[in-house]
């Protein structure tokens, strides 16, 4: 195989002793017990170090024979978007109800798409929106108030 | 007859009204899970979990259950007709049934699919019926020590199975482990890694990481190249195959099953590798070679009764260890734990209603499959031309729903963004998901067994190697890492997986 860089694999590795990292210095917290009678942070700082020592190699062979080889482009404008979308909803739904928090939220999300329209994100919205309110409320009943407390006069 | 008294009871409680209407949604929204590109079986369970939570127990496991093995046929459809498997397993499918679809043989070439799922489905059902009670009869006699080096086991040969680098599934896998972990330890009720946040006391969700390393991350991954799909369907006619083409099928059905019904058992990738060691096989069975890859009905037939087989006996280590082997079997002992059922061994002589329920629901839902696909096939087709744009909100809006509904905890929803961000940048990396969700769901079994195993054994770490069955496990993972491992093997396996490409 040809001996070449490769900037995935370092960085999956890098997560990974990062990861592993943390979990080694926060187990270390725990009353760490003996093999006999495990404390809770044995197993977890075990782990913890396979896992940064499998990430040492990754980074490790990612430098001299990597296999992945190109990263690819990046939809920052869905990554975001999303990300704002979906912690407005955990945020929000008990605040302002289930039907305002769907419709923003769909709303959000059409747009992550670079090749939406308004028009068809309003109604994409407003359908999703109509169809969850049906599906989980009135079909499965779910106790989440359709109208939240901000929103009540 | 023990099993004809066994199969009755299942009927029995499979016909209810509720269960066969449940069954058919199952099997419903599996077809059109597969069917979809950019939605697996996996998100679509994990989204569906919280709404069976008020069914019955055997409804709810009927159900879920019907969307796994549905999903696997629906993969075929797409397939064979737009030459996009909707699942890993379908992509042998469409190396010849993609070819004989443009040669006007789609029909033909569906109906073989339908026909070799079908009679897969039934016969690993069969099997299925008959290995599950003397396999849980054994599994009773496990200790812990036994059971931790059979965790270890099954989380290895899902990685020997898995395609891509060795050390990244490893990695994954204690990865997964790890975040297994937050939440409060189950000795000594201390809550670890929660970072002083009380909602994280009960553990990450398993539905948020399924969630987002199988929904966002793959939304994600659609959403970087936007292009109209143009899906040139092919017009399906004449059905039926030809008196040639039936016998034709037959081999390479009864071979696929008997491939598929033995790796399926496998943990991991069971489904996947079935059906590509199917079409090799039957590649070099038979005496036309020209003819694989250039349209076939063989190298249809066969791996798609493989994976079908495969799918059902995937229940086999779910059911009589307690262990899943696929993440969707993971989503299945969280819904079975939320009734009060612990999977394992113990399943088959404390709820007979519903172990033997669950068994006969897959044969009545292979029966559903066929009636479902075969005339139904231009209503899939006309499904694939769903905009993406209507599709993706969808699937966030309900996987962000249902998640939250679980227990109305908003940290769940937060944990879908990190999941399905940390799995993006993972999976773009070249590493796979599946093996982080296998070792989130076992790692707590792996940490109590292990420690459970030094206590009785007062410290002894020997016990591992001098109880039988604990040292037959380990000697048998510790195989399969060299398997994973070794250079020359690696070379052959990448030529078995490369025809995927």
């Amino acid at each position: 195989m040809e001996r070449r860089r490769s900037f995935p694999d370092v960085l999956a590795g890098g997560i990974f002793v990062l990861i592993g990292g943390a979990f080694v210095v926060g187990s270390l917290n725990y009353e760490l017990g003996t093999p006999l009678r495990m404390g809770p942070g044995y197993f977890p700082l075990l782990v913890g170090v396979i896992l940064a020592a499998l990430g040492l190699l990754i980074v490790g062979k990612g430098l001299v024979a990597g296999e992945v080889l190109s990263f690819g482009a990046v939809p920052w404008r869905a990554v975001g978007v999303i990300v704002v979308a979906v912690v407005f909803f955990g945020y929000s739904v008990r605040r302002l109800g289930f039907v305002p928090t769907s419709a923003v939220t769909a709303l959000l999300i059409t747009l992550a798409s670079r090749q939406v329209r308004w028009l068809t994100a309003l109604a994409v919205a407003a359908g999703l929106t109509v169809a969850s309110t049906l599906i989980f409320v009135v079909g499965l009943q779910l106790r989440i108030p359709l109208w939240g407390p901000w929103l009540s006069f | 007859m023990d099993l004809l008294d066994n199969l009755a009871l299942g009927f029995s409680t499979a016909f209810l009204v509720q269960n066969v209407l449940y069954c058919f949604v199952g099997v419903l929204l599996g077809t059109a899970v597969g069917v979809l590109p950019g939605i697996g079986p996996t998100a679509t369970v994990a989204m569906l979990l919280p709404i069976t939570f008020n069914f019955e127990p055997v409804t709810a496991l009927i159900m879920l259950a019907g969307i796994y093995y549905g999903a696997q046929y629906g993969g075929s459809t797409t397939a064979i007709l737009i030459n996009l498997p909707g699942e890993s397993s379908a992509a042998v499918t469409a190396l010849d049934g993609h070819e004989m679809a443009r040669q006007g043989r789609a029909g033909p070439a569906l109906a073989a699919a339908a026909i070799g799922s079908f009679v897969a489905g039934t016969l690993a059902t069969v099997a299925l019926a008959v290995a599950a009670p003397p396999l849980a009869r054994v599994a009773l006699q496990f200790g812990p020590a036994d059971y931790f080096s059979l965790v270890l086991f099954g989380l290895i040969v899902s990685i020997a199975l898995a395609r891509g680098s060795t050390l990244k599934a490893l990695a994954m896998i204690a990865l997964g482990v790890l975040l297994g972990m937050v939440g409060q330890d189950i000795y000594t009720g201390l809550p670890r890694f929660v970072f002083d946040q009380r909602e994280l006391y009960g553990g990450i969700d398993f539905v948020s990481v399924a969630v987002g390393m199988f929904g966002v991350a793959e939304i994600l991954r659609n959403l970087e190249d936007e292009q109209t799909r143009t899906a040139v369907v092919s017009r399906v006619k004449n059905l039926w195959p030809t008196r040639e083409d039936r016998r034709r099928i037959v081999g390479p059905i009864l071979r696929g099953t008997g491939l598929g019904s033995a790796l399926g058992v496998l943990p991991g990738g069971g489904h996947v590798l079935a059906s590509f060691t199917s079409y090799a096989v039957e590649k070099r069975v038979s005496k036309r070679q020209q003819e694989f890859g250039r349209g076939a009905i063989e190298g249809v037939a066969g791996p798609e009764s493989a994976n079908n087989a495969a799918a059902q006996t995937s229940f086999i280590p779910l059911l009589t260890l307690g262990l899943p082997a696929h993440p969707v079997m993971a989503l299945m002992v969280g819904a079975f734990i939320v009734h009060g059922i612990t999977p394992g061994p113990n399943v088959i002589s404390d709820e007979p209603a519903l172990f033997w329920g669950l068994i006969a629901s897959m044969w009545i839902g292979n029966v559903l499959l066929v009636l479902l696909n075969l005339p139904l096939i231009g209503v899939w087709v006309r499904m694939l031309r769903i905009p993406y744009q209507v599709l993706f909100p969808m699937i966030i809006l309900f996987a962000a729903i249902g998640t939250y509904s679980l227990s109305f905890n908003a940290y769940d929803v937060y944990a879908i963004v990190f999941f399905g961000i940390l799995g993006y940048v993972l999976i773009k990396c070249g590493c796979e998901p599946a093996p982080l969700l296998l070792g989130f769901v076992l790692g707590p079994l792996l940490e109590e067994n292990l420690r459970r195993a030094l206590i009785i054994s007062r410290g002894d770490a020997s016990v591992f190697l001098t109880r039988p069955i604990s040292a037959v496990f380990l000697a048998l993972a510790v195989a399969a890492l060299v398997v994973a491992v070794l250079p020359a093997i690696r070379r052959r396996r990448e030529v078995v997986f490369a025809e995927d490409e």
